[in-house]
C-alpha cells in the first residue's frame, strides 16, 4: 500500500517536472531554418530521471524514519568508537602527523597552496565553533573579524614595517577587540535577530574598507604584504609557502589544543548552558553578558589570526575577499561538520574547501554538487559529519 | 527569630495589569514554606521578582542569610541573586538538554568556583584542583538526590520525575540558603511525590536550607509546610499553619467560589 502511494507521488513529481521543463528542454527554435524542433526525448529523460530521483529520496526518508525509531540513543559512531580506543587513536595520529609533515614535499606547490587555504578555513571554522557551536550565538558576520585581522597585518606592515610574528598576535588582539565591540550591543539579542545584526556588522566592515580610501586604499587593496620570514633567511617562494604551511599546521594544532581544553572547562560548560537555556543559565549564577562577550572575543581572535595568515599567504588583500559569502562558507563548515565537535568542524572545513577545488573539472556543476551535498547532509544527518559527544566521567563507587 | 527573606509591599505591574499587589511575605530560617493560590494568582511572578528575572514595580525584597544585616536585592540580575544564595527551579523544566546529568549539576557549581579562560587553557594546578572539586561535589549532590545512576546520561533522556529532581540537584549545587521550588511535584505519580516529600525534608534537615515552594498538590503542601501563604489576584489572603489554612473561609472561597444563598 505504502509502495503504491509512493510510486504515485513520484509519478506526479516527474509529471510536474516534465511540465515545468517543457519550454526549455523540449521546444527549440532553430533560428537558421526558422522552424521549431520538438525534442521529445529530452522530456522522457527528465521524466524518468525525476521519477527515479523522487523514488530514491522517498526511500531514503523512509529508511531514515525507521532508523530513527530503532535507536534514539546518542551512541557514538563507529569511527568515534574506533578512535576512542588508545591503540587505534595513537597510530592514526602518528600517521596523520607524518602525512602532514611530508605533505608539501610529496605534492606540488598547487596542492600545498590549496591545503593552506583549507587549513585557514579549519582555523576559522574552529574559531566560529566557539561562537556558534558552543555558545549558540548565530554569527553571520564572522568574516568581518577575518578582515580586521588581515587588514591590521597589512596596514601595520605598510606603515610601521611590522613583521608577521608581531602582526599575528596583534591582528588576533585587534579582532578580539572588535569582537567585544560587536558583542556589547548585541548582548540582549538572540537567534534570528542576532544573526541579522551580525550580518549587518560584517557588511559595515566590508563597506568601510571599500570606501575609506585614505585608510584602507579602497577596492584596489593593499599589495606586497610579506610572507613570514625564518630568522631573516632569504627563502625562495616555494620554501616560503612550505614554511607558511608548517606555521599554519602548528597554529591549527594550537587551536585544537585550546578549544579542546576550553570546551570541557568551567567556561566551556557555561557556553553550552547558555546555548541550551539562557534563563536557566542565569538562574545558575552565570553572568550572561560576560559569557557571551568571552565567546565573541575568543572567536574573533581566531578569525583575526586566520586573517593575518590569509594576508601573508595571498600577499595581496582587498575588500572583495571578505564578502558575506565567506561568512556563509565558514558557518557551513561548522554546521556541516557538527556543531561543537572539533573533529567534525575540521572534517567539514576540509571537505567544503577541498571539494569545490578538486571538482573544478566539472566546471559549472561543482556548485550544484556542492549545494546538493549540503541539502542531503542536513536532511539525513542534521547533527553533522561527526556529532559532538559529551565527556563522560567515571566513579569508582 | 529573624526572617532570612523579607518581602514588603511587593508590587509588580505589567502595563495596566497588577500581577502582584502589595504582597508581604517573610520566610524564617530552617522553614519549609508554601505559596499556594489558584491559577494566575501571581505565584510564579512572585518567584520571578525575587530571583531577578523581573524588576518589581514597587516594594522591597530583603535577605539576611545569617540573620544579620538586611540586604535589599530588588532589581539585581538573576545571576547576582543566585550568587547571594537564592536558587530556584522552574515550573516548565529548564534543564540543559545537550549536557549530561553530571554536567548539569556542575553548571550549578559555577557561582562557587572561579577559574577563567587562561586557567582552562593552561590547565593550571588551581584549575585542575577546582575541576576535581566540582566533579566530586556534583556527584555527591547527585547521590544525595538519588540520581547517581544517570550520571553520564543526557539530561533530555531522563524520565520526567528524575528531570524534576535534577533541577533541584542543580539548584542545590549553587549552595543556596533558600531554595525556591516552582511546582516540584507537577506531573509526578504518587510514588514520586512521596519521594519528593522525603527529599525536601532531607534537604532542610541535612543541608540547612530553607525552602519556599509553589505547589498545587495539597496533600504534599499540607504534609510538608510549616507555614502556608495563600495569594489570590496578587494579594495575600491568608497565612498560617496547614490546619489554619484548611479551615480559612477566604481560602475556601478563593479555591471553590462563594456559596450562593438560596
Amino acid at each position: 500500500m505504502i509502495v503504491n502511494t509512493e510510486i504515485k507521488k513520484s509519478f506526479l513529481a516527474s509529471a510536474w517536472f516534465m511540465f515545468l521543463t517543457f519550454p526549455i528542454m523540449v521546444i527549440k527554435v532553430n533560428t537558421v531554418s526558422d522552424t521549431i524542433e520538438w525534442r521529445w526525448m529530452n522530456m522522457v529523460g527528465v521524466g524518468v530521471g525525476a521519477f527515479f530521483l523522487s523514488m530514491l529520496w522517498r526511500y531514503l526518508l523512509v529508511k531514515k524514519e525507521m532508523g530513527g525509531k530503532k535507536e534514539k540513543t546518542d551512541k557514538p559512531s563507529l569511527l568515534q568508537t574506533v578512535l576512542g580506543q588508545r591503540r587505534f587513536a595513537i597510530p592514526a595520529l602518528v600517521i596523520l602527523g607524518i602525512f602532514t609533515l611530508v605533505f608539501p614535499h610529496l605534492f606540488s606547490m598547487y596542492q600545498t597552496n590549496i591545503m593552506i587555504s583549507a587549513l585557514i578555513y579549519v582555523m576559522l571554522g574552529l574559531g566560529l565553533n566557539i561562537v556558534v557551536g558552543l555558545a549558540g550565538l548565530l554569527d553571520l558576520g564572522y568574516v568581518a573579524f577575518f578582515a580586521v585581522g588581515a587588514y591590521s597585518y597589512a596596514l601595520l606592515n605598510l606603515h610601521f614595517g611590522m613583521t608577521f610574528w608581531v602582526g599575528l598576535p596583534l591582528g588576533g588582539l585587534l579582532a578580539g577587540c572588535f569582537g567585544l565591540i560587536l558583542g556589547y550591543p548585541v548582548l540582549r539579542l538572540r537567534g534570528d535577530y542576532l544573526a541579522i545584526v551580525t550580518l549587518g556588522f560584517g557588511e559595515i566592515i566590508r563597506l568601510v574598507l571599500e570606501n575609506w580610501n585614505e585608510f584602507s586604499y579602497g577596492p584596489s587593496g593593499i599589495a606586497n604584504i610579506p610572507k613570514p620570514s625564518l630568522f631573516g633567511l632569504d627563502l625562495s617562494l616555494d620554501h616560503k609557502t612550505i614554511y607558511l604551511f608548517y606555521i599554519l599546521v602548528a597554529l591549527v594544532i594550537f587551536t585544537i589544543f585550546v578549544i579542546n581544553r576550553l570546551q570541557d572547562s568551567r567556561i566551556g560548560r557555561a557556553w553550552i548552558a547558555l546555548k541550551d537555556d539562557e534563563i536557566a543559565c542565569q538562574a545558575m549564577g552565570i553572568d550572561k553578558a560576560k559569557t557571551k562577550l568571552r565567546a565573541f572575543a575568543l572567536g574573533a581572535t581566531w578569525a583575526g589570526m586566520g586573517g593575518v595568515i590569509f594576508a601573508a599567504k595571498t600577499t595581496f588583500i582587498n575588500p572583495a575577499s571578505f564578502t558575506i559569502w565567506e561568512s556563509v562558507i565558514i558557518l557551513c563548515t561548522v554546521v556541516l561538520g557538527g556543531m561543537g565537535s572539533i573533529s567534525g568542524v575540521i572534517a567539514g572545513a576540509l571537505l567544503l574547501i577541498l571539494l569545490p577545488e578538486y571538482l573544478r573539472d566539472f566546471g559549472e556543476f561543482r556548485m550544484i554538487t556542492f549545494g546538493t551535498v549540503l541539502v542531503l547532509m542536513m536532511v539525513f544527518r542534521p547533527g553533522g559529519i561527526v556529532e559532538n559527544v559529551r565527556k563522560t566521567y567515571t566513579f569508582k563507587r | 527569630m529573624k526572617p532570612i527573606l523579607e518581602v514588603n509591599n511587593l508590587t509588580m505591574d505589567f502595563g495596566g495589569l497588577r500581577a502582584i499587589d502589595h504582597l508581604n511575605i517573610s520566610i524564617n530560617k530552617g522553614e519549609i514554606a508554601a505559596l499556594i493560590g489558584p491559577n494566575g494568582a501571581g505565584k510564579t511572578t512572585f518567584f520571578n521578582c525575587i530571583t531577578g528575572i523581573y524588576t518589581p514595580t514597587g516594594g522591597d525584597i530583603c535577605i539576611s542569610p545569617d540573620g544579620g544585616t538586611k540586604e535589599r536585592i530588588n532589581g539585581l540580575k538573576p545571576n547576582v541573586v543566585t550568587r547571594k544564595g537564592l536558587a530556584r527551579t522552574f515550573q516548565n523544566i529548564r534543564l540543559f538538554n545537550s549536557m549530561t546529568v553530571l554536567e548539569n549539576v556542575m553548571i550549578g557549581c559555577h557561582p562557587v568556583t572561579k577559574s577563567g579562560v587562561l586557567g582552562a587553557i593552561f590547565r593550571t594546578r588551581a584549575t585542575q584542583a577546582e575541576e576535581k572539586l566540582i566533579v566530586e561535589r556534583s556527584y555527591a549532590i547527585l547521590e544525595k538526590i538519588g540520581l547517581e545512576m544517570y550520571v553520564n546520561e543526557l539530561a533530555v533522556n531522563l524520565p520526567y520525575g528524575a528531570q524534576r529532581r535534577l533541577e533541584i540537584a542543580r539548584a542545590m549545587a549553587t549552595d543556596p540558603f533558600l531554595l525556591l521550588l516552582d511546582e516540584p511535584a507537577a506531573g509526578m505519580n504518587p510514588q514520586e511525590t512521596l519521594e519528593l516529600d522525603e527529599l525536601i525534608i532531607k534537604l532542610r534537615d541535612e543541608d540547612k536550607v530553607s525552602i519556599l515552594l509553589i505547589e498545587h498538590d495539597m496533600k504534599l503542601v499540607m504534609s510538608l509546610s510549616d507555614n502556608i501563604h495563600v495569594v489570590d489576584y496578587g494579594k495575600k489572603i491568608a497565612e498560617g499553619g496547614p490546619e489554619e489554612i484548611r479551615n480559612n473561609p477566604l481560602v475556601i472561597k478563593a479555591y471553590l467560589g462563594e456559596e450562593i444563598d438560596a
